[in-house]
């Protein structure tokens, strides 16, 4: 008679991923399968023992650790857990603890081994969870990621808001205002009784808030201008039952921020980058509230952990750079505004308004796990040192020793709010912006390039709006301050060689090593910041820097399409790297050995670094090096 | 040879070796001459058998089996790739309510084989494990009377029973219904799947044999790891 493991195959078909496989496989792993028994409390797996078996989780909930002991991830009922240790020499690299009593399914190892072999679905979903390669970015990836499976629908929250084809761009704002949307469809004539059975109105185009800004009133259009006459018309749309990730793709690869979605024919709705990313970063989200829980330093930096944990989820989720970027940043600034929040309880309330200012990645929302921290308070202009500083030190010191011990290390150029002359009035600062633009050299912009990637987090922003403006309004118009900056930009090159072979670095260990922020990321992002100012923009997200040099037609759309893509793989190698790093239990670094990644993604990393040659090219073309040439 | 119900264990390994001497059947001989482990025997290191079997009714001299379950396992490891299930062609009727317990049908039993042709193989299971079931007059009291009808002489084993483990865990549970109720105390149930509830472990199907045998090893790993040292010397845990 056949042995038939009822409870043991009905609990696997559950989950994933073994819920794709077929039942007879399933019935096959359900007769090999051994059970065991850990009380809450007990060591499953230690570090560096043998291990045969991959770990499934039937009940109770297990602790992962990385090598030091920090808790790098909580599984739970239909997890798995081993198959980095399986993958990885059959040695336990992430030990493993009952933290409920907790029921374990041991599936052996040449079972396991057998089904990443004969099923690529399993393969990709254990592989991708042990992170034990670096995986290109560029398409899909065939993967059951939670944002591959989520619909599109489920970020439609509300009706579509629409006006029919004739509506005049007054009316159609008007309609925008009371609905509070930022874009709107315009429908096309009701189908023909003889025409297509009812299935609503289809789309004739859409508008944006950012249309009726460059479209109608840039342009000096009459109110009654019809709205067809500035919309888009037949824009690109997205199925409801596409994935989330699709839609991301879609928005990324057209540079667009709205994306109606629609059934069939008929518009559900339309979502933006902004859902997309809220819908990502929500799973953060618990985080960012625990953060708003702590009542002091040594709280919140127990909260560490769950931030690198995040960072991992995220980057197991296949979530873009983009989204990763935005979340930790979001993170950042949260841990920001809740030691700014504990310092002002200590100090009691503060004797100025001021404005607490993030500069760098922060403010670009490009943070990753491995940063430091850049930091500088504007205070109100009535400040009086030798009355008010006293506190303003404290209040910066709190913050960052706060910062400090939280994982965000004191910035090494002394860049903080805590160094006197980052912690300035306004009227100084507007000085410092001034002398940056109006005297530029190429040595002192070198060390305060950090401050055109500017943001506030805490405190009264408009101090920080001010250096923006001034910022947007004075660098486009002074070309001697643009070729200082793009001279800087043009420092760091990708490691290409002359026949595009990777010229390579040597670390401590002699190993060949390529430093992708050096020459990949941190060049890029200076070069766009370069563009962007030129194109005087306010933009700080490197992102959305390009829509705004787009707009100017500074560079070609292929170019800047090139740019978006270079940037997103770049940087999202450099973060599945880190996201290796934390789970081998090494500190993250920015260096990669190019022998160890596949063959396909040394070619695309060679490509992206391509994009990078050649876009320095066109800004050495557009800032020649010899000053005296610029028409001054 | 008298039954040891109640009271003191038998010395089974003395008993195992006088049976072995006795049995005229040779399946039965085998099996006794396999042994078992001795009372001194820690519990980490006894293999263990867990044993579960499904009948007509409850009452062994009238009601007989009609399927069986079992899984080998240790305090570590329950080892499914050795776990046999059968379906067996009961001596009597299937009542109505019985179907109703083991979901087994009238024509799952038509082709099934009777308890004689998988005698051998339920014995060679057993030969020197220690049997664990959950509520031993079930288990014992219907194989000893199948194997009895079969060969004309009984079958007796050691077995550690996990229902009377909780008992013991639960000495409350032992006052008599009206006292129980009069105190106004909630009687502890060591039924099965209340049992594994109390250490965390999942609700099942019942009344499967093996998912029940399964369900049963389970329950002493986790028994053990919450009471019992691993040294625990069997002897004081079987009857």
């Amino acid at each position: 008679m056949q042995v038939e493991l009822i409870e043991i195959r009905d609990h696997l078909s559950r989950f994933a991923p073994f819920d794709g496989l077929p039942d007879a496989t399933l019935e096959q792993i359900a007769q090999q399968v051994e059970v065991g028994y850990f009380k809450a409390g007990s060591d499953i797996l230690r570090y560096g023992e043998p291990i045969q078996e991959l770990h499934y989780i039937r009940s109770g909930a297990v602790e992962i650790y990385r090598r030091n002991g920090e808790l790098y991830n909580r599984l739970t009922e239909g997890e798995v857990f081993g198959q980095f240790g399986l993958l990885r020499g059959h040695k336990v690299r992430l030990p493993a603890r009952a933290i409920e009593d907790s029921l374990i399914y041991f599936i052996p190892g040449q079972l396991f081994e057998q089904l990443c072999e004969t099923h690529d679905a399993f393969a990709d979903f254990v592989e991708a969870e042990g992170q034990s390669r670096l995986k290109s970015t560029q398409e899909p990836q065939g993967h059951a990621s939670e944002l591959m499976k989520v619909k599109v629908r489920k970020l439609v929250t509300r009706r579509t808001v629409s006006v029919p084809l004739g509506t005049s761009v007054l009316e159609a704002a008007r309609v925008m205002t009371e609905h509070g949307v930022s874009s709107l469809v315009i429908l096309g004539p009701p189908p023909s009784a003889a025409g297509s059975a009812g299935q609503g109105q289809a789309m004739a185009g859409i508008t944006t808030d950012r249309d009726l800004r460059t479209r109608v009133l840039a342009e000096g259009l009459a109110l009654d201008t019809p709205v067809d006459r500035v919309m888009s018309p037949n824009p690109i749309t997205i199925q409801a039952d596409d994935s989330v990730f699709e839609a991301m793709l879609c928005m990324l690869r057209h540079n667009i921020h709205h994306l109606p979605v629609v059934h069939r024919q008929r518009p559900v709705g339309v979502i933006n980058l902004a859902d997309i990313i809220k819908y990502e970063s929500q799973s953060s989200l618990y985080l960012v509230n625990s953060i708003f829980n702590r009542q002091s330093v040594a709280e919140l930096q127990a909260l560490v952990p769950d931030l690198r944990a995040t960072f991992l989820r995220l980057v197991n989720e296949q979530a873009s750079a983009h989204m990763i970027g935005s979340a930790i940043s979001g993170i950042g600034r949260s841990l920001t505004q809740r030691l700014l929040e504990l310092a002002e309880e200590k100090l009691g309330p503060p004797p100025l308004p001021y404005c607490f200012m993030v500069l760098g990645s922060m403010a670009r929302d490009e943070q990753l796990i491995v940063t430091d921290q850049d930091n500088a308070l504007v205070l109100d202009n009535r400040f009086d040192p030798r009355v008010h500083d006293d506190y303003f030190r404290q209040l910066a010191e709190f913050v960052s020793d706060g910062l400090a011990a939280c994982g965000y290390s004191y910035c090494k150029g002394g860049i903080m709010a805590s160094n006197p002359k980052w912690r300035q009035p306004l009227r100084v600062w507007r000085g410092y912006f001034n002398q940056w633009i109006d005297q530029p050299n190429p040595e002192t912009l070198l060390n305060s390039c950090i401050f055109f990637d500017l943001d506030s987090v805490y405190g009264e922003a408009e101090l920080v709006e001010n250096l923006k403006d001034l910022v947007a309004q004075k660098a486009s118009s002074n070309p001697l301050f643009l070729a200082s900056l793009a001279r800087n930009a043009l420092n760091r090159t990708p490691p290409l060689g002359f026949f595009r072979t990777f010229v390579m670095e040597k670390d401590g260990q002699q190993n060949n090593i390529i430093n992708l922020k050096g020459r990949g990321t941190a060049p890029l992002t200076d070069l766009i910041r370069v563009h962007a100012l030129a194109a005087g923009s306010k933009a700080q997200n490197s992102l959305e820097r390009l829509d705004a040099i787009a707009a100017t037609k500074l560079l070609t759309e292929e170019a800047i399409t090139q740019l978006r893509y270079a940037l997103e793989f770049l940087s999202i190698v450099r973060i599945r790297h880190q996201a290796m790093d934390l789970l081998e239990g090494r500190e993250p670094d920015n260096y990669i050995e190019p022998e160890k990644v596949s063959a396909s993604e040394r070619h695309n990393l060679k490509s992206a670094f391509q994009v990078l040659s050649n876009a320095q090219k066109f800004l050495r073309f557009r800032y020649p090096g010899q000053l005296q040439n610029l028409p001054l | 040879m008298r039954r040891h119900s109640t009271g003191a264990p038998p010395d089974w390994p003395a008993l195992f070796a006088q049976l072995a001497q006795a049995a005229r059947d040779p399946r039965l001989a085998r099996f006794y001459q396999a042994g078992t482990v001795s009372a001194d025997t820690p519990l980490e290191q006894a293999p263990l058998l867990a044993l579960d079997v499904e009948t007509t009714g409850l009452d062994s001299r009238r009601d007989s089996i009609v399927s069986l379950g079992l899984v080998p396992f240790d305090l570590r490891r329950i080892r499914c790739r050795e776990a046999r299930y059968w379906v067996v062609k009961p001596a009597c009727e299937l009542s109505g309510q019985s179907v109703t317990f083991h979901h087994i049908t009238h024509s799952d039993i038509q082709s099934a084989p009777r308890l004689d042709t998988v005698l051998e193989q339920l014995l060679t299971a057993m030969a020197g494990k220690l049997v664990v079931v959950h509520y031993r007059p079930i288990e014992r009291g219907f194989l000893d009377q199948a194997v009895r009808q079969l060969l004309g002489e009984g079958l007796q084993f050691p077995v550690i029973d996990t229902m009377q483990l909780e008992a013991r865990l639960h000495p409350r549970q032992r006052r008599p219904g009206w006292l129980r109720q009069l105190l106004g105390r909630q009687a502890v149930s060591i039924r099965l799947a209340n049992s594994r509830l109390r250490y965390g472990l999942p609700p099942y199907q019942a009344h499967h044999a093996l998912t029940d045998a399964l369900a049963t090893a389970e329950l002493l790993q986790a028994q053990a790891a919450r009471h019992y040292p691993p040294s625990t010397a069997v002897g004081n845990l079987w009857s």
